[in-house]
């Protein structure tokens, strides 16, 4: 076994809803190890952004809370850390791209601005030393004319180059993990690919970490080594790549996976999973997807299974009763 | 089919849709301020109607024996130089002050609306004229522009109540323009147009009530502004009527005596700032509860 | 961005226009015969009518507003009846005061205020935010004319601080600015609080945070310096507001500036002061909004390079 870069345990987060608290992401365990690409994915509203946010502790002004677990990142718990420690590691060790690289970056300050400004957050270097860092890693990251963009304001670059930008900055501190909150949803398919690539390319590289947060199961197949699918805030199966796509056993992944179009297949009716996912504060009883699951029985319905290994099977977890009949209740 | 009574099952299972006056009175209860300052308002308009009626004292009866006479028992916010009540004074001075602001914001509000909601809807030469019209009455800042129509048509009730009115129209013009302009894309009405609905009937049935919730933000705030404006004019002696009792106007007369009655500026000053107040504070109110997107 | 400045510049001239001529009117607009009503009640018809030769309003419209327009060119505004002087010459003196009042008021009033619209956006919901809010919608709902009296009671009538009149010393400014500021320091709180809020949802502000800036920094660097832009546009649209509402304050404070001036002027009929003063205000109304706004697409690159 490589060595665990991040180790989350027991995660619960929950948020403030007027007077009560909802929880949002619910005994979440899960770890990564030096160098792989994990995916994360799920239905959106499932706690995958909860997720990411929680083991950056950003979540501060969204009014949401961590109430139990640990995240150890590199066996140091990030939790017991002051906000002064967090900052260190923020950016630094681990960094963060998102969804919309658009307006992810400041609008009125040059792409110069904000990059040296994220090196010299965290390194000991005079400004032309960071500019200097900044170019190297936009021609890493592939852009071709670095001068010009170092010297451009955000609305002046297209979609994919801001993401491209937003991953220099990401990776200019050499960082050990790397959160990618859905970095492709906002592209097109095309530079979809490109930006793919180039993720594949800065792990190869740098031996990075990368925590890959989609919910398109495509762009899983074609990144990552190992899958984790949420739903509801748990964590419902975890598996390899390749057993995942063979050998799905919850529903939900199921379901996920016959949605996906397949060229040559019968496309005149698109599969969809019936219902949609329930409302935080609205959570059914049970095992959170019975409501929609075909298989449900009134077992699912009272308790809600434990995350356990598939029998004979080495890496692959799953939440549900029907693939575990020894569990009991 | 097992997946569709699965589907139907978790409809079932959605709450209720609440009714939307309801959901309204309860977020709104909810913010203390603005439940206050209704109540406030509420009893003033009360004060308005029956004040008047029920005052001890005639608000226009001189007492040479009781003349600038701090707060007592006798006279509980004092007298002013003539020895009038000046708390009987106040209660007059209520129904004057809240209808001239009413009464300009209601015309003023009503003209906005038509304009903004013509420029909005039907756009090129109409909105230029419309939007160029109130560039210019823009162009005189604040009570400025009230001034100077007072200053054309002389004090008065009725002119003061043109100049608030006037210098109340181009905001919401705008206003409602924008909101238009922004209605106008949405798809329902598009769908309305797509059905075959006549110009009017889109303007009046699909567009317009989509603008009341900035309307009534608007005119709340807007009466707080009135009441400003017409205290104002009424204080540099541009206001209403000289012996008719009037809040701008006692305070004015108050100036005179700030060193012997300071009680003849601070109770009309405390109450045209409470009522503005409580007009600000209910707008805000109403603006955070039907709008939650602007905080 | 030369173009831009080029066509918000060319766009004001129509509005100019309307506004000179509206201002023109203004003296029509009375009810009642003007040169009468400048002559005064107990003028005799002979003294009137010299009067409407004098001002040339027997001539037609057009003329008499080209006349206008001319003598707005050449700097003749007509004379004051009251003066025995040209409206130039009486309206001149009066600049002073009315400009170091507004300088003075919006000084304080934009520190004051953006730094409560500041602390509330960052306290939002806690006593903080409720405390500035508070100060700032009491801003907006004071009347300006009663706290201006309230101050001359406490601090000049009561504590003996400052002067209750006039503006011997610099000490005189004190209370006035105090009186006039006060609504714009409201404004400015509440509009830096609302900017400020709506920046801090932002995306990018996300990213500063797991850049691993300090809160502060995310806050003053990334949230405000987005606000910037449009608090300073907010602000300077206020100076326009602010000359007029000298109105206000300078009767208050007995203030020999254009705003006490005007109502004067009022009073006394004396009209072409008034057109002058009004035309003043709303020039100087204009040409700040446009400073204000070429000024903003310099700021914004957004604008600075399209």
């Amino acid at each position: 076994m490589s060595e665990t870069i991040l180790e989350v345990k027991n995660l619960r987060t929950e948020f403030k809803r007027e007077k009560s608290y909802v929880t949002a992401i619910h005994d979440v365990s899960f770890s990564l190890n030096k160098g792989e690409i994990v995916g994360l994915v799920g239905e959106s509203g499932c706690g995958k952004s909860v997720t990411s946010m929680s083991i950056m502790r950003l979540l501060g002004d969204t009014s949401g809370k961590i109430t139990n677990g640990e995240i150890r990142f590199k066996g140091r718990n990030l939790l017991d850390l002051s906000e002064r420690e967090m900052q260190t590691i923020r950016g630094s060790r681990i960094s963060m791209i998102f969804q919309d690289p658009m307006s992810s970056l400041n609008p009125p300050i040059r792409i110069e601005k904000q990059m040296i400004e994220a090196v010299r957050i965290h390194e000991n270097c005079s400004k032309e030393q960071a500019r200097k860092i900044a170019a190297d890693m936009l021609h890493e990251v592939g852009i071709p004319d670095v001068e010009n963009t170092l010297r451009s304001y955000p609305h002046q670059l297209s979609g994919g180059m801001c993401q491209r930008v937003m991953i220099a900055m990401a990776m200019a501190c050499k960082p050990e993990l790397l959160i990618a909150d859905e970095p492709t949803t906002a592209l097109d398919v095309t530079i979809q690919a490109q930006i793919m690539d180039l993720m594949k390319k800065i792990q190869k590289e740098n031996g990075t970490t990368i925590l890959l947060i989609t919910h398109d199961l495509g762009v899983v197949a074609q990144m990552c080594s190992r899958v984790l699918v949420m739903y509801a805030g748990r964590i419902v199966e975890q598996a390899d790549v390749h057993e995942l796509f063979y050998n799905p056993k919850h529903p939900y992944t199921k379901g996920l996976i016959a949605c996906v179009p397949k060229i040559g297949s019968d496309v005149r009716r698109l599969p969809s999973i019936p219902g949609s996912v329930p409302d935080l504060s609205v959570m059914p009883k049970g095992c959170k997807f019975a409501p929609r699951c075909q298989y449900a029985s009134d077992r699912c319905l009272k308790g809600e299974p434990d995350l356990v290994l598939v029998d004979g099977r080495e890496n692959h977890w799953i939440r549900c009763y029907l693939e575990s009949k020894d569990q009991t209740m | 089919m097992a997946e569709e009574s699965v589907v139907r099952q978790s409809a079932e299972e959605l709450p209720k849709p609440k009714s939307p006056y309801k959901e309204f009175a309860r977020k709104f209860l909810k913010r203390k301020a603005a439940v206050v300052s209704l109540i406030f308002i509420i009893v003033l308009a009360l004060v308005a109607i029956f004040g008047p009626m029920v005052i001890r004292y005639n608000p226009n009866a001189a007492d040479y024996t009781a003349l600038l006479q701090g707060p007592s028992p006798k006279h509980i916010w004092g007298t002013d130089e003539f020895g009038r009540d000046v708390f009987a004074r106040l209660i007059a001075g209520t129904r004057l002050s809240l209808s001239v602001a009413l009464g300009s914001v209601v015309v003023g509000t009503a003209i906005g609306i038509i304009l903004g909601l013509l420029a909005g809807f039907y756009g090129g030469i109409v909105d230029s004229i419309v939007m160029r019209g109130s560039d210019i009455l823009f162009a005189f800042p604040d009570i400025l522009l009230a001034i100077a129509i007072v200053a054309i048509l002389g004090p008065g009730v009725i002119n003061v109540v043109i100049a608030v009115a006037v210098f109340t129209v181009p905001s919401f013009a705008r206003i409602i323009r924008s909101a238009t302009l922004e209605v106008k894309e949405a798809p329902y009405v598009e769908v309305a147009r797509s059905i075959g609905c006549t110009n009017s009937r889109i303007l009046w049935k699909h567009i317009f009530p989509g603008t009341v919730q900035s309307m009534i933000v608007n005119f709340t705030m807007r009466i707080g502004t009135a009441i400003l404006a017409s205290s104002s004019l009424s204080f540099l002696g541009f206001g209403a009527n000289v012996t008719e009792p009037d809040w701008g106007t006692m305070l004015s007369q108050g100036r005179n005596y700030l060193n012997t009655a300071p009680h003849m500026v601070l109770c009309p000053g405390l109450l045209i700032f409470l009522t503005v107040l409580a007009f600000n504070l209910l707008g805000d109110g109403l603006r955070d509860t039907l709008d939650p997107k602007i905080k | 961005m030369g173009r831009y400045v080029v066509k918000r510049i060319l766009g004001t001239i129509p509005l100019l226009l309307a506004i000179t001529f509206l201002i023109f009117m203004f003296i029509h607009l009375i009810p009642g015969d003007p040169a009468r009503l400048l002559a005064g009640i107990d003028a005799t018809d002979q003294e009137v009518e010299t009067i409407r030769e004098q001002l040339g309003l027997n001539q037609p419209l057009l003329v008499q507003y080209g006349e206008y327009m001319k003598g707005l060119f050449t700097g003749d505004l007509g004379n004051s009846v009251k003066n025995n002087a040209t409206v130039m010459a009486t309206i001149l003196p009066r600049f002073k005061p009315t400009i170091i009042l507004t300088i003075t008021s919006m000084i304080w009033a934009t520190i004051l205020g953006v730094f409560l619209g500041i602390i509330a956006a960052v306290r939002r919901g806690k006593p903080l935010d409720y405390f500035c809010m508070i100060i700032a919608i009491s801003g907006i709902s004071v009347p300006g004319f009663w706290l201006g009296l309230e101050l001359i009671q406490i601090f000049s009538v009561n504590l003996g601080w400052f002067p209750t009149a006039g503006l011997e010393t610099a000490r005189s400014y004190v209370l006035p600015s105090i009186t006039m500021g006060c609504g714009i320091m409201a404004i400015l709180a509440r509009f830096t609080r609302s900017s400020m809020l709506e920046n801090m949802k932002e995306d990018y502000v996300r990213t500063a945070r797991a850049k691993g800036l300090s809160e502060p920094a995310v806050i003053m660097k990334c949230a405000f310096r987005n606000s910037l832009i449009e608090v300073v546009t907010v602000a300077s649209l206020q100076i326009g507001g602010l000359l007029s509402g000298s109105v206000m304050t300078e009767t208050v404070f007995s203030i020999p500036g254009l705003g006490r001036l005007l109502v004067d002027s009022i009073n006394y009929r004396d009209y072409k002061v008034v057109q002058a003063l009004l035309l003043f205000f709303a020039l100087e109304y204009i040409i700040i909004n446009l400073i204000t706004d070429i000024v903003y697409g310099f700021l914004n690159p957004k604008i600075r390079y399209s």
